[in-house]
């Protein structure tokens, strides 16, 4: 299992998978806001998505957690 | 003249209106988010106010409360700033509404421009050349591509009620511009609640010259010349200066003559700036009318010696303009760098925590700054943390004396786009002047890799 981390502060603007969704290697699962910003967050491995562990709209900091990949 | 106002912004521009209110013996109010209660726009005014949690949503736009707050403090006459509240005329009409002034132009003249078709109409039918392109909103994607293939490709798809790059999109061909047409409507209408597209014929290497004027209620308006605004990366400014070393006197003479006309046609008050496309054979055409003070006045005032804040303080409060267009002059040549807490290779924003900082001193050097060692970059603003203006006789003095100032402007604890500055200070191009909109892509981006 891999998981998904961001690559820095900001809110969740978008969470574009759900869990059993099948992702690739370089998909965006997550879009950011930070500083006004739009930064997609992309899986790093193929499989399925086991679990998303944030909502739209919540605060999360550098290497927070965001989706698990199995 | 007002005895106390309220300043419904934050970071440097907020400093910067307190800076010209204590000069003139105005009391300020501020209002600051959680995130912002140890900021020095907080410490330096006369008083000031939490609005709410860190987000601007909950804070820095909360019209009521800032409206509440201006009248509990007994402030006069609310100063929007730039960005934020400072294009909405919904505040702008309900700072009228509460009996208060608002310091810019009438809500309806906000409203107007605000809408780019709305604008490009109005600015078509003065007789100022705009952009070729529809001045309707676009029904879907099919329409978009019918009005595509009658301009030719490649067109700039925008929206209307767009700002700071979002929502806008150069397009190259049919297929992209389906898919861009979606894309970028859906992001307008988060951004701006409003998704009305419209296309404009892309202009081939355009200067970005815009021309800031000022005008009185009286209806007396003077242009305070131009300022080349063409060095951008991700369709938002980087450096700006006054003079543009691009046009020539003649051309600058009739960008000023239309920027009066502009303003004169729409009834605008206070200060204003008008956005113009150049082409490499120096044809101009009306972009957008920002209806606020912008960010990059500083260039401005150093060519002129004038207070662009007083002078909206002054004609907000009712005074006539103290001078004709004729008696404004301009001297050396001024140019701002603006400092992002960015990663200078993706421009990628880079929040964090800042913990040295040293800004370089000495004559013709001037600091808009809003933080020091130990403030927060916050995922919540503007990545913009400073902007840097030298001045210098000429604008080979001035890029002399920048190279220098950013060699030694430090900041330590996040990335910011000095070395970036500092490239592009140094490259041949932009000491002579051929600052081109593409400058960065073409000549920043390939040293990269």
């Amino acid at each position: 299992m891999t998981t998904v981390k961001a690559t820095m502060a900001g809110t969740v603007w978008k969470v574009l998978v759900t869990e059993g969704q099948h992702v690739t290697a370089g998909e965006d699962v997550v879009i950011l806001e930070s500083m006004k910003m739009e930064i997609p967050i992309a899986a790093e491995t193929d499989g399925i998505v086991k679990k998303v562990l944030v909502a739209e709209g919540d605060f999360i900091n550098v290497d927070d957690n965001l989706v698990e990949v199995e | 003249m007002f005895q106390k106002i309220l300043i419904a912004n934050r970071g440097e521009i907020a400093r910067r209106i307190i800076r010209t209110c204590q000069t003139l013996g105005i009391e300020t109010v501020t209002i600051y988010s959680e995130a912002d209660a140890d900021s020095l726009h907080v410490q330096e005014a006369t008083e000031s106010y939490c609005v709410g949690p860190a987000p601007v949503a909950k804070s820095y736009l909360q019209m009521d409360d800032i409206i509440a707050i201006a009248k509990k403090s007994g402030a006069e006459a609310v100063h929007p700033g730039y960005g934020l509240l400072s294009e909405n005329a919904h505040f702008a009409q309900a700072v009228v509404d509460a009996g208060l002034v608002f310091i810019g132009p009438h809500a309806d003249v906000i409203a107007a421009m605000g809408s780019k078709v709305e604008a490009r109409k109005r600015m078509e039918q003065a007789g100022i050349p705009i952009v070729p392109g529809v001045n309707e909103a676009l029904a879907d994607a099919e329409e978009a591509v019918a009005v595509a293939a009658r301009f030719g490709y490649p067109v700039m798809l925008k929206a209307s009620a767009g700002g700071g790059g979002i929502g806008m999109q150069l397009v190259h061909d049919e297929q992209t511009l389906r898919e861009a047409f979606d894309s970028n409507q859906k992001r307008a209408t988060n951004f701006f609640g409003d998704g009305t597209m419209f296309i404009e014929k892309f202009i081939e290497n355009p200067h970005h010259i815009e021309v800031q004027i000022i005008a009185d209620a009286s209806g007396q308006v003077v242009p305070l010349f131009e300022r080349e605004c063409s060095v951008q990366r991700r369709n938002q400014k980087v450096i700006e200066e006054a003079p543009s070393p691009f046009i020539s006197a003649h051309t600058r003479e009739k960008m000023l003559d239309a920027a009066v006309k502009a303003a004169a046609s729409i009834g605008y008050t206070n200060a204003g700036t008008i956005e113009f496309l150049v082409d490499s054979e120096q044809q101009f055409y009306f972009l957008e009318m920002n209806t606020r003070l912008q960010v990059e006045h500083p260039v401005t005032e150093e060519i002129t010696g004038l207070d662009l804040v007083e002078w909206q303080l002054r004609i907000a409060a009712g005074e006539k303009l103290a001078f004709t267009r004729e008696q404004v002059t301009r001297n050396g040549h001024a140019i701002e760098v603006r400092i992002y807490a960015e990663n200078p290779v993706t421009f990628f924003p880079s929040p964090g925590t800042i913990t040295a900082l040293s800004l370089p001193q000495g004559e013709g050097v001037r600091h808009e700054i809003a933080v020091q060692a130990g403030s927060v970059m916050t995922p919540f603003y503007d990545p913009m943390l400073a902007k840097m203006i030298v001045t210098g006789a000429d604008r080979y003095d001035a890029c002399e004396k920048l190279l220098v100032a950013l060699a030694n402007y430090k900041v330590e604890g996040i990335q910011t786009n000095i070395p970036m500055l500092l490239h592009i200070a140094a490259h041949e191009q932009f000491k002579n002047g051929h600052t081109t909109t593409k400058f960065v892509e073409q000549y920043y981006t390939p040293t990269l890799t």
